[in-house]
């Protein structure tokens, strides 16, 4: 708001990041204030006629009773322009870079430090002419953000009117570079830089179903349970299990333009190692180091609490702008969970009445809002851009419990979910993703683009995979209650399938240069090559009854489990010839074997 | 001149309100004269107008409403600092309690300290060899880390801790003439007993360490809320001792569950809205201002390693305390109750174990190639194993088949060649790799899917011309 209408007034109470002013009347909800001789930042969260709580993003400690608050007049806000990406932030977009050259190793409170480098100049050139007619959303020129990312100068919404100047050439992030005269005569100045407030979702034109499926190269995503592009989805698990490993897999493997990492009330260590690895990998489909396509928010546990809660608005804000400017992007926010215990706090010190365990009422509602912000939608501007945000969100439940209110409000909103197995990580299955408790609702609708890309047979196989699975988990307590011998050679060679599936398919190592990620048509011909087992097995013993050992001590089975580790290039003919060797292997077979006579075991034949 | 109050309206726990201050600033240090002229401090809690909440580190034994003297500092708790700290030993509110004098400082820090600039932060994959195979092996402590031991009560984590503290060594800082890293020890002691404590001094007394140790010491009959102070007053001396000092710094806290306890007590006398268990919802972000403290940092020489010890109130590992710390920490040595039953020493439960930092922190160049494909075979055979026993509990051995059997000779071993090792038993990696081999070894090369199989040949065959 304009200069002689601040609000000022004074502090009343402190209690932890919770301040109460006094004299704050005209203060508007969610307004930034500045707090304290230190101009600490904080945001209105409540108000009551005079007062207002305010919840402070930085430290409190040594504020005092009658000490100054003065409001700012505007939300909490971003400066959405070029250099963003390759950048870590805080929970409120301060670059950590800088925080770090203005206050060492140790983050001092009531720095300053501008979001974007407004002194660095970016080469300018317009892509709209003086007197061209242009709308909110509109493209008026682009600047090279990194070498992989180019990005688009936009018009601000809200803003339409006929081109008044445009200059290409060297600029600031916050220098005029356009100027539009709008309809009712006034002068908008343009610049590279928007600001938008963090709790605001950003204007689209046409929201859309989600139609292309987000290539992980996992495996287990990707085959079983995928994710599409706009889509939402969840990974609650224990501590141990793995969340984090899949979420930096995500990250760095997914075919999205842009990542937006969220390290959100995690640990430090995690978040540098993403800063240390990233530039090192190479994005695949550019060459590129992947950390120029990528915006890390990081506001790790020891940060201050109210900071937590506004970084997963700040990071989804980044992925929208970004989304607006066509491109696909991809949000991870690790861990929702951390946010939601963030929510909790400031609720209970504003002495609000808990819902379940402890979290505000509005918990189911606010989580609802995060995720309905991600999307396929046709974004503003004259030509109609597509544009995607797809968002992902880790939830660490209390004790592995997924029925508490956490996870259970992110799984009435998102689409797929990825359980995580605390058993499975026990005995290092990685990604401990459980086949038999996640699902995926997107399976269906992408079904086409998979038969596509990766090749006719994909759903069948896919299927008949996963019926393998789910008939192991039946098959298992038989087992438990009298053996494998008892069961019959068809159901023993089923679960030994499955184990097959299990281990050689649905395991994937992080760590290995190969297995870190697999193309669709190599997950393809992986999965092709242990049904190929299964059936040439299968027909085998309707005729020869042969012994079990010997097909378990077939080399051939080795030569299977380490096709995970067959490169990309040239598989093609490696997977051809595995599933030769495995038809003759196992037409090998026969002469150990005992032929059965027909007639006299018709039904075992049948079945 | 202080300004002195003597307007005390009321004293609940551990806490106490002081009305009609003024200029008092949240967090800021109290010091309180009882009548009798003891002098304990404390810290405002929250300010509401003139009217303070304190909350006491020293007890509120002997406080009254009429004559309690209070006097606000001006400043936050802080703890002096300096190389002289070091072979001293405090009590949880940082007093000296060997006899000796307070030390000179060389400056005084606020023992909340700051957070690390997630920036800053150089990623730890420095391998700590604690000579305990079950660590080295399968849960590798790397150098910053914080790994805390989740045990019960009754088990032997004390002995546990000893011993790393004993034998850690940093087999990278030893190679190409360098002196080695001798690392400093931070003890922080909360609510344990007087034996536990005197254990640790005694071992620290015995290897002539205790110079190169600095220990903070809250015992059980100590007030309680003491225990808030002390791990951050350990975590200032260990910050001041890494990162101004350049020391390695190995910082051991026990029990956190105790420390966890007197924060529910203090919320619960502020009576604020509990989370889980009567915790109160801040529980984990108090904990991290505690964990996240361990690190290294670029360009710096000095680094610290947490140590903090929990014990699990009815070896329950989702409750609050232990589940918290889990999302915390990376990773979590669990010992297990039924291994100790059985007289297995270090009775470290592999399979609910983890270091999230052992990845990168192994490996060729760090420990030896084959480290990972042999701690996830073993992770992986030994799950096997334990599936089988219990498969041959209800069907009995008979009914197993070949393979099987063979798990179940595994397993057995497992625990008692590689899980077991006495308190004084000091394995070097490659001894530990090597035992991991022989026990592969009993299993057909089939199931070993986790390991290269150029590495099996090499060392499997390494481990049987070593055996003749």
């Amino acid at each position: 708001m304009s200069e002689e209408k601040k609000i000022k007034g004074k502090i009343q109470k402190v209690a932890g990041p919770l301040v109460v002013a006094g004299g704050m009347r005209g203060a508007r909800m969610y307004d930034v204030v500045q707090v304290g001789p230190q101009s600490l930042i904080g945001e209105i969260v409540e108000l009551s006629g005079d007062t207002a709580s305010i919840q402070v993003y930085e430290e409190t400690s040594g504020l005092t009773a009658g000490q100054e608050v003065v409001s700012t007049g505007e939300p909490l806000s971003l400066s959405l322009g070029p250099g963003m990406l390759n950048t870590i932030y805080d929970g409120i977009q301060r670059p950590l870079e800088k925080i770090r050259e203005e206050s060492g190793a140790f983050i001092a409170r009531g720095v300053k430090v501008t979001a974007l480098d407004e002194e660095k100049k970016w080469d300018f050139k317009p892509a709209a002419a003086v007197g061209e007619a242009v709308a909110e959303g509109d493209i008026i020129g682009t600047v090279q953000e990194t070498e992989i990312i180019e990005h688009k100068v936009m018009v601000p919404p809200g803003v339409s009117g006929k081109i008044k100047s445009i200059e290409s050439g060297e600029h600031t992030a916050v220098e005029t570079i356009a100027v539009v005269s709008r309809a009712d005569g006034e002068d908008y100045q343009v610049s590279m830089t928007q600001r938008w407030p963090i709790r605001t979702p950003r204007p689209v034109a046409k929201k859309m179903v989600p139609s292309t499926p987000l290539i992980t190269g996992q495996r287990v995503i990707d085959t079983f349970f995928p994710i599409a592009k706009g889509g939402t989805g969840a990974v609650p698990g224990p501590f141990g299990s793995g969340k984090t490993v899949v979420q930096q897999q995500l990250a760095k493997w997914s075919d999205a333009d842009v990542i937006v990492y969220i390290g959100c009330g995690e640990r430090g260590n995690e978040m540098t190692d993403v800063l240390l690895e990233f530039p090192e990998l190479e994005d695949p489909n550019t060459g590129k180091p992947l950390l120029q396509r990528t915006v890390l928010i990081a506001n790790t546990s020891n940060m201050p609490v109210a900071a937590r809660e506004a970084s997963i608005y700040t990071g989804m804000t980044i992925a929208e702008y970004y989304r607006d400017m066509g491109y696909s992007v991809a949000l991870m926010a690790d861990s929702t969970s951390r946010w939601a215990e963030a929510l909790r706090e400031m609720s209970g010190r504003l002495e609000e009445m808990p819902g379940d365990e402890g979290y505000p009422a509005y918990l189911g509602s606010r989580t609802a809002q995060f995720y309905e912000r991600a999307g396929m939608v046709k974004t503003l501007g004259s030509e109609g851009r597509a544009g995607s945000l797809t968002a992902i969100g880790a939830v660490s439940p209390p004790g592995g419990d997924l029925s508490e209110p956490v996870t259970q409000n992110t799984l009435s909103v998102v689409k797929v979910f990825w359980g995580l197995d605390e058993k499975l990580a026990y005995s290092r299955h990685y990604p401990s993703i459980n086949w038999l408790t996640s699902y995926s609702l997107y399976s269906e609708q992408l079904s086409g683009f998979y038969q596509e890309k990766a090749g006719d047979g994909w759903s069948e196989a896919r299927q008949e995979a996963m019926g393998i699975l789910q008939d192991e988990a039946s098959l298992e307590e038989v087992v438990r209650l009298v053996g494998l011998e008892a069961l019959s050679k068809q159901e023993q060679l089923l679960m030994h399938v499955a184990k097959m599936i299990r281990e050689d398919y649905l395991q994937q190592n992080a760590f290995d240069e190969v297995d870190t990620f697999t193309s669709l048509s190599k997950q393809y011909r992986m999965l092709k090559a242990i049904l190929h087992f299964y059936h040439t097995g299968k027909e085998k013993l309707t005729r020869v009854d042969f012994e079990m050992s010997d097909l378990m001590g077939l080399e051939i089975l080795g030569e299977i489990a380490q096709s995970k580790f067959i490169a990309e290039q040239g598989m093609e003919d490696k997977f051809d010839q595995l599933e030769k060797s495995i038809s003759s292997k196992i037409d090998g077979l026969e002469g150990e074997a005992v032929e059965i006579i027909q007639e006299s075991e018709p039904a075992q034949a049948e079945a | 001149m202080l300004k002195e109050y003597k307007t005390t309206r009321e004293v609940t726990g551990p806490l106490m309100v002081v009305e009609n201050v003024e200029g008092v600033s949240y967090d800021e240090l109290v010091e309180v004269e009882v009548p009798g002229g003891e002098k304990r401090r404390g810290k405002v809690l929250e300010i509401d107008g003139n009217t303070a909440v304190v909350q006491m580190f020293e007890g509120t034994q002997g406080l009254n409403v009429s004559d309690t003297k209070v006097r606000f500092q001006g400043d936050v708790l802080k703890l002096p600092v300096s190389g002289d700290l070091l072979g001293r030993t405090f009590s949880g509110a940082g007093r000296p309690i060997d006899g000796q004098p307070e030390i000179i400082p060389d400056e005084e820090r606020d023992i909340n300290g700051s957070s690390i600039n997630p920036a800053a932060r150089a990623y730890p994959d420095d391998f700590i060899q604690t000579g305990i195979s079950t660590i080295d092996g399968m849960n590798t402590l790397v150098l910053g880390q914080k790994l805390p031991i989740f045990s019960g009560a009754g088990l032997p984590h004390s002995v546990l801790a000893a011993q790393i503290a004993r034998q850690a060594t940093v087999p990278s800082a030893n190679k190409s003439g360098q002196e080695g890293i001798e690392f400093a020890i931070v003890f922080a002691a909360m609510g344990i007993t007087f034996e536990e404590a005197e254990f640790f001094r005694a071992d620290f007394t015995n290897r002539g360490a205790i110079e190169r140790s600095v220990l903070f010491i809250n015992l059980a009959d100590d007030p309680a809320v003491e225990r808030i102070a002390t791990p951050r007053m350990a975590l200032t001396a260990a910050e001041y001792l890494a990162f101004t000092k350049n020391m390695h710094v190995l910082v051991i806290m026990t029990d956190m569950t105790k420390y966890a306890e007197a924060l529910r007590e203090i919320s619960s006398a502020r009576k604020e809205v509990p989370g889980r268990r009567g915790y109160p919802g801040y529980l984990y972000s108090d904990l991290s201002t505690i964990y996240e403290r361990a690190g290294r940092l670029k360009g710096e020489e000095g680094s610290i390693t947490q140590l903090p010890i929990l014990s699990m109130p009815e070896d329950d590992k989702t409750h609050p305390i232990p589940d918290l710390t889990g999302y915390i920490t990376e990773g979590q040595i669990v010992l297990g109750r039924d291994l100790h039953q059985r007289g297995i020493y270090p009775p470290v439960n592999v399979l609910g174990s983890l270091s999230r930092l052992m990845p990168k922190g192994i490996g060729e160049g760090k420990t030896r190639e084959d480290h990972s494909g042999v701690a996830n075979q073993l992770f992986a055979a030994y799950a096997r194993g334990q599936e089988v026993r219990e498969l041959a509990v209800i069907l009995g051995e008979g009914a197993l088949s070949a393979t099987d059997k063979k798990y179940l000779e595994f397993t057995a071993r497992f625990e008692n060649e590689f899980v077991k090792q006495g308190d004084t038993v000091n394995r070097t990696i490659e001894e530990t790799l090597t035992i991991g081999w022989k026990l592969l070894s009993i299993l057909p090369a089939s199931e070993l899917k986790r390991v290269k199989p150029e590495q099996i040949e090499k060392y499997t065959k390494a481990v049987e011309t070593a055996l003749v």
